[in-house]
């Protein structure tokens, strides 16, 4: 059994919370104490009908204004996958949610309503995925029996989402016609849509092809805590720890240790459960070197033949997540990228992008809250660094106000240099 | 090309990884971590992954219970039994000794649930802790599952919900100023099931209330209470011996046991496995008292 992180990206109307509350029912994985806490409160409130969003909407703000403000992470599994949903709000107040949500899934999932047709915020959540470089879409038309279960309605949906998708360079794309409701389409084939031929949504999650998604051949080791037991046992042990980013590794390659650029080759990978003949992402190991190098947390180990850039000068599209200081050419932030962390100024903002119409805006000075834009960053000392497209690992990074802590930005390298 | 499938690991390995490199990641940044121990399943996993993700080093930070001084003895002898094997310090912060320094009241349903959160503070005061790991899942509970995994608490350890630190790809933010701190949930990721699908998988011994045994209980408000000296049986109850074993453990006062026949660890699962009920709906008295009881425990600085 395999773990697949999906994102959910839609409102209440578009029924997402019935969506996940389905899938969470139909595979075992809602409990009967939390479906009768819903059903009460439901029912407390008023409620035509038992309002599965409180299923997600965990926090009593939430509730209280009957609006979803953060992720939410809920959890189901099947004989065949662990599934991690994180569901995030879908409004353009919550572009920040949606980035979060989206940094580490494998496949986002969009909502429209059948009989609203694409609407902006369903083009603003592809933008999105293709921004955070989620492998796989899928397109769920819902309510189709709201629209009499009619194909040409749902045809029209997906053609106009795949021609608006190609523009993005989007991953693989999927559309299925579903009623979360009813249940149609969602854990079995609908007998009401008999013209649809594809699988149902719970089917293709099972069985969409994530393992080649990984990037297995830029080897990428980012250090993040040095073992030195120094006990009588392990007089001399010295052992490299950290999460493989990308990359196999095996005893007897020779590697390349930055920043210093010295050469090495792996004695071994080890974990407590021994040593393994090969790491890949995304197992958590200790790298032993033949060599005694001066290595420490925030080093990378490569390939001497395939190394990220050490640059400084970063261009990166950054997403804003403060609501109280915006971010502005000249400023001073924390950077943490990785195991490394740094400081950085603020060189260009080159456009801010409207997120609804793509549209660049070269004039534009700053980036409030939710606002996305192409910005030039100089560090303090050099980031060991790929372009996300290629690795969302060493590409990603977040920016970190040094007076309040916040966690302000995520940044997403398009050139280091 | 070599054949992908061969560089495939399992959704348990998966979650290992994630767990140790949240460990490694804390140690790596503060001063003085802690980790919260307290005999229960979940942080018995934890502390394992603790030993993994450190090996063949020690584990290079203290262990601290908050002990109410209602707790089952097999939990606190294994506790103890746990700790010498590891050889890692152990802090107890005592709410018995707490109630005799009159830093906290002894609550009048006696249920000392609510009042190990000003003990828990004094002690990360006390020992200036700046990192406490927690066992916490997000499959627990509703307000658990918004919360981050490095969660951020100010100088009087509280939680604000609607002011958390957008937590992007595996890169946590652990930035603090003196007094405040992070809890931190290496587990928040997994599920009930995971856990023993864990614990069978690394063969963890766990103290012998999760497993079924004959105990003398009383029935209240659907769940089964076992008489104890720290549970105080109403006048109308009758007590009755039932098989019965432990979903979670936490107080004697406060935690409910379940009717089961499952002695072994693969028993566990599959009855796990078909419950329909949640572990903390079925055994925990102390969620019950509002729609939002565990936000508001938290909010004040609770695990």
């Amino acid at each position: 059994m395999d773990l697949l992180r999906f994102a959910t990206a839609g409102s209440v109307d578009d029924g997402k919370s019935t969506l996940i509350g389905r899938l969470l029912y139909d595979t075992k994985s809602l409990f009967d104490d939390q479906l009768a806490a819903v059903e009460a409160v439901s029912a407390a409130r008023g409620d035509e009908y038992t309002n599965l969003a409180l299923l997600t909407d965990g926090l009593r703000a939430e509730r209280e204004q009957g609006i979803t403000i953060d992720v939410a992470y809920r959890y189901f599994a099947t004989p065949r996958r662990k599934f991690i949903i994180a569901d995030t709000p879908g409004h353009i107040q919550y572009t920040r949610n949606m980035v979060t949500g989206s940094s580490t899934a494998d496949l986002a999932l969009i909502l429209v309503d059948a009989r609203k047709a694409l609407v902006e915020q369903s083009r603003r959540h592809a933008f999105l995925c293709s921004l955070l470089r989620v492998p796989h879409l899928v397109l769920c038309v819902n309510k189709m029996d709201l629209v009499g279960w009619s194909q040409s309605v749902f045809e029209e949906i997906a053609d106009e989402f795949a021609s608006f998708a190609a523009k993005l360079e989007a991953p693989d794309l999927t559309a299925i016609p579903v009623s979360a409701l009813h249940g149609d389409n969602i854990v079995s084939r609908s007998a009401n849509m008999p013209w649809y031929e594809g699988q149902s949504l719970l089917h293709h999650l099972e069985r969409v092809h994530i393992a080649s998604d990984r990037n297995l051949v830029d080897v990428r080791f980012p250090v993040q805590y040095v073992i030195r037991p120094q006990s009588t046992r392990y007089p001399d042990y010295r052992g490299y720890a950290g999460q493989v980013a990308s990359g196999i590794l095996k005893p007897g390659d020779e590697v390349m240790v930055l920043p210093s650029g010295f050469t090495s080759r792996i004695a071994s990978i080890e974990t407590a459960d021994g040593p393994v003949p090969q790491a890949f992402p995304p197992m958590s190991v200790t790298i032993r070197l033949t060599d005694e190098l001066d290595i420490s947390r925030g080093d990378l180990i490569c390939r001497p033949n395939n190394a990220p850039a050490a640059a400084q000068d970063i261009d990166a599209m950054v997403c804003w997540m403060d609501e109280t200081r915006p971010l502005a050419v000249g400023g001073r932030y924390a950077i943490k990228h990785t195991t490394r962390s740094a400081r950085a100024i603020v060189r260009d903002l080159q456009y801010r992008l409207d997120i609804n119409t793509l549209h660049r805006d070269e004039h534009a000075t700053g980036l409030a809250l939710n606002e996305i834009g192409r910005v030039r960053l100089r560090t303090t000392i050099p980031l060991l660094a790929d372009e996300y497209r290629r690795n969302r690992t060493t590409g990603g990074f977040v920016v970190i106000d040094e007076t309040t802590n916040r966690t302000v930005g995520a940044g997403m390298i398009l050139e280091a240099a | 090309m070599v054949a992908a499938p061969a560089y495939r690991v399992s959704h348990l390995e998966a979650l290992e990884a994630e767990s140790i490199f949240v460990l490694r990641e804390v140690i790596a940044e503060f001063a003085r971590p802690v980790l919260l121990f307290s005999g229960g399943k979940d942080s018995i996993v934890m502390l394992r992954l603790a030993e993994k993700a450190f090996w063949p080093a020690p584990i290079p930070i203290p262990v601290m219970h908050v002990d109410t001084g209602h707790n089952f003895a097999e939990v606190l002898a294994f506790r103890d039994q746990r700790v010498d094997e590891l050889s890692v310090p152990l802090v107890v912060a005592s709410v018995s000794e707490a109630l005799d320094a009159g830093l906290v009241h002894e609550p009048a349903d006696g249920s000392r649930n609510r009042i190990q959160t000003p003990v828990l503070l004094a002690a990360v005061e006390k020992y200036r802790f700046d990192a406490l790991f927690g066992g916490a899942r997000r499959d627990e509970e509703k307000a658990r599952a918004k919360e981050r995994v490095f969660s951020f608490r100010d100088e009087f350890g509280q939680w604000d919900p609607k002011n958390q630190r957008p937590e992007l790809w595996a890169l946590y933010n652990g930035r603090i100023h003196p007094g405040e701190s992070i809890r931190v949930f290496p587990l928040s990721n997994w599920t009930e099931l995971d856990v023993w699908h864990y614990i069978a998988r690394e063969g963890l011994a766990l103290p012998s209330i999760y497993y079924a045994h004959d105990r003398e209980v009383v029935q209240r408000d659907g769940m089964l209470y076992a008489v104890h000296e720290f549970f105080r049986t109403r006048p109308h109850e009758r007590p009755f011996v039932a098989r019965v074993r432990y979903r979670t453990v936490g107080d004697a006062s406060c935690t409910a046991a379940v009717r089961s026949t499952a002695d072994t660890v693969a028993k566990v699962i599959e009855e796990v496995a078909a419950t329909r009920i949640t572990e903390r709906g079925a055994t925990r008295g102390d969620d019950r008292v509002s729609e939002a009881a565990m936000e508001d425990r938290k909010r004040e600085g609770y695990f």
